[in-house]
């Protein structure tokens, strides 16, 4: 099992990051209340732990024993009848999903899921009517007709079934949903955290972690705590006992992603684009998404660069950011930017050393 | 096939939607009013800030007539408020069900629903004029559109005909915040009202009255920032306040309020700006990094900036201000698009950079 698994805290007391928003949940649900909620915030900072931790907190330990289901759907859309498939993760007392990888269709998903909560409510030893939690991973990837719709079912629903919602971003998210949730924004741990975390860990696999060391994998985690956990437990598959001076080594897309960047200091021309295309390719064939590439190729060429070239190359980084949104294949607007980068860096070049 | 034609199908489907419908409906009555119980005005005379409006719906209760009729304004300044209050007031609590039909979501209006349900409901007659238990109850019937300017313009047109046929038994409430997305022939049929937006005034006392009667302690710090963080929508702060109290308990102070309304802390957009000052792009980036780990949304923090740049001081002059609110515009725009909040603040933080230091706008 993985450390990041095996550590990750199953109740809300044991949490050790974000101690007081843990304890604020549990008095939320505690009093038998609990509103429809809405975590967000960036990815490896523990939104899904302590979403855990809160169903185990509500339904006791039948909310661990989950059963993976890969679900289909009959939905009657007015004059036709959509065939849906899904892989829901659902134990007796939850359902959780990720709606928007139904694509457009996802706002029957949802719709449909709820409804058949609704229909087949638990009922507890004294006879009182439960409700049922729906997890809906990835909000902010929803269509607008989806969210639009969800906004009215959340409200006929409301009695039998507690929506958690869960995103990255709540900016795209739309006001009407939030302001129906109770919006709980989870940080990234800060690199303290993150240390005093990696400490737990060794202390419960009793190694030695020498100084400094855990401080070191905490700065190269950009601040995602799971990101850190991984890369201790790849340093300890590589070399243990710990040294002070071990390398951590970044993930390989990474160091791909550095090769192109030294590539596109290096030669601005045809030849070069073409070179870089492949490596981009490569990149996109191995699932890295888009704009994931596009964040990092900017984060390397911004640590080379002279002060007055960054503000521009940033500017054209958004701007084709931007554009690969709105279109369809990522490949041409990625291309784009390396042909502006070099356009720009060449015409530097050239104006100061002729 | 077969199945779908059978008409005992058809009838225990019918049958099937219609009740599960009903019940939603009561239910979300219930919770909404147990979640504003407190505040809502029952009577129209009650209603707060809003004097024409109030003045020429008196005059409606007295007379016990009205025309179709459009209420528009920001968001919780009591448009739905008001329209319950007058239905409830001519109608009294026996005949409402009968006599008010109030639909209020975006998805279950299309053109069908104006063809059928609307329609169907309009062309009910209704009694003569008798006063009953002491409401008026004119000799009409009332349709309640909450947030009009979602239907379609396609369903709008349906109704311009069902208006005025039915006219003589059935008024029209149109609730709406933007009037401009109301079709041109919809609006000339109403009556228009314009709610303006509560004054802080108004806001206090509504406030403190909830406080009071839910038994909760509000310091002036923590008033003064929930209303200036609503920015004179009511709704949004009562439900600031459930919130606040359903997480932090009884005592509520002003950090409470900003964590869970979701706007960020004034000091951290204070410090991206001043980072953008200074003209280092090293320390800039690294307060577009921070932000983005703490999870604070992007768009919440341009519309802060917004608010800082246009308040800042005489060493910006008019022409920077501007150029950068343009910046923002369209970082806005591209927000909404879906693209990445990173590289977005990134960019606007170059672009108050470039302006600031007068550099070259355009690339």
């Amino acid at each position: 099992m993985l450390w990041v698994d095996k550590y990750r805290p199953k109740s809300l007391d044991k949490v050790i990051v974000h101690e007081d928003i843990a304890q604020n949940l549990k008095k939320l649900v505690t009093e038998q209340d609990c509103p429809h909620l809405l975590f967000y915030g960036p990815s490896g900072s523990g939104k899904k732990t302590l979403i855990i931790a809160l169903l185990k907190q509500i339904f006791g330990a039948s909310a661990e024993k989950v059963k993976v289901e890969n679900r289909s759907w009959k939905v009657d859309a007015g004059s036709r009848t959509l065939d849906l498939e899904l892989t829901t993760l659902s134990s007796t007392n939850h359902v959780e999903l990720t709606p928007s990888d139904a694509g457009f269709q996802d706002r029957y998903i949802v719709q449909e899921i709820i409804k058949e909560m609704a229909k087949n409510r638990p009922i507890d030893t004294k006879g009182k009517k439960g409700y049922k939690v729906l997890v809906l991973n990835e909000v902010d990837k929803l269509s607008r007709e989806a969210q639009h719709s969800l906004r009215r079912t959340m409200e006929k629903y409301s009695s039998s079934c507690r929506l958690i919602l869960c995103c990255n971003s709540s900016s795209k998210v739309t006001e009407a949903i939030k302001s129906r949730c109770l919006n709980v924004r989870i940080n990234a741990p800060s690199q303290e955290e993150i240390v005093k975390v990696l400490e737990f860990i060794a202390k419960k696999e009793s190694l030695q972690l020498p100084q400094g060391f855990a401080a070191r994998i905490a700065e190269k985690s950009n601040r995602s705590l799971r990101r850190a956990i991984l890369s201790l437990e790849t340093c300890r598959v590589q070399n243990y006992p710990f040294t002070g001076n071990q390398v951590i080594s970044p993930m390989d897309w990474e160091e791909y992603v550095v090769e192109i960047a030294t590539d596109m200091m290096k030669e601005q021309s045809p030849k070069g684009l073409f070179q870089v295309r492949g490596k981009v390719y490569e990149l996109l064939v191995n699932c890295i998404p888009p704009e994931v590439i596009l964040k990092r190729l900017l984060h390397e060429l911004l640590k080379r660069l002279d002060p007055d070239l960054k503000l521009e190359v940033c500017h054209w980084a958004a701007y084709y950011e931007h554009r690969m949104r709105l279109g369809q294949k990522a490949i041409f607007h990625i291309e784009a930017f390396v042909a502006k980068f070099m356009s720009i860096y060449k015409n530097f070049l050239i104006s100061t050393f002729g | 096939m077969a199945e779908a034609g059978n008409p005992e199908n058809i009838i225990r489907g019918y049958k099937e939607v219609s009740v599960t419908e009903k019940r939603g409906e009561k239910r979300k009555w219930r919770q909404f009013f147990r979640a504003h119980s407190h505040g809502r005005p029952k009577q129209v005379k009650d209603v707060a800030h809003q004097e024409e409006v109030v003045r020429v719906l008196t005059n409606t209760l007295e007379t016990a007539n009205c025309p179709h009729m459009l209420f528009y304004g920001p968001p919780g300044t009591g448009k739905t408020t008001t329209a319950l209050a007058i239905a409830h007031q001519l109608f009294g609590p026996e005949l409402y069900k009968s006599r008010v039909l109030e639909l209020n979501a975006s998805d279950d209006r299309g053109i069908n629903v104006v063809r059928t349900k609307i329609k169907d409901f309009a062309a009910v007659a209704v009694g003569t004029n008798y006063r009953q238990g002491g409401y008026p109850c004119p000799s009409f019937k009332i349709i309640i559109l909450d947030e009009a300017d979602s239907m379609t313009e396609d369903a709008q047109n349906a109704l311009r005909r069902t208006m005025e046929t039915y006219s003589k038994v059935t008024r029209f409430f149109f609730i709406c915040n933007y009037i401009s997305r109301i079709i041109e022939p919809l609006a000339s049929r109403c009556a228009k009202f314009r709610f303006k937006p509560l004054s802080e005034e108004v806001m206090t006392n509504r406030i403190l009255h909830i406080c009071n009667e839910e038994g909760l302690t509000l310091g002036g710090e923590a008033l003064s920032t929930l209303s200036s963080i609503s920015q004179g929508d009511l709704r949004r702060a009562i439900t600031y306040l459930q919130s606040g109290a359903r997480l932090f308990g009884s005592t509520i102070t002003s950090k409470d309020l900003l964590d869970v309304s979701g706007v960020v802390p004034l000091e951290v957009v204070e410090r991206l700006f001043i980072a953008c000052k200074s003209g280092n792009f090293d320390i800039a980036n690294k307060e577009v990094d921070n932000i983005v780990a703490e999870g604070y949304p992007a768009s919440q923090i341009i519309n802060q900036l917004f608010d800082i740049v246009v308040k800042a001081g005489d060493d910006t002059t008019d022409m920077q201000k501007a150029n950068i609110c343009k910046c923002l515009a369209e970082t806005d725009k591209r927000l909404v698009d879906g693209a990445d909040e990173y590289l977005q603040l990134l960019d606007v933080a170059s672009n108050i950079i470039r302006t600031l230091s007068e550099m070259a706008q355009d690339f």
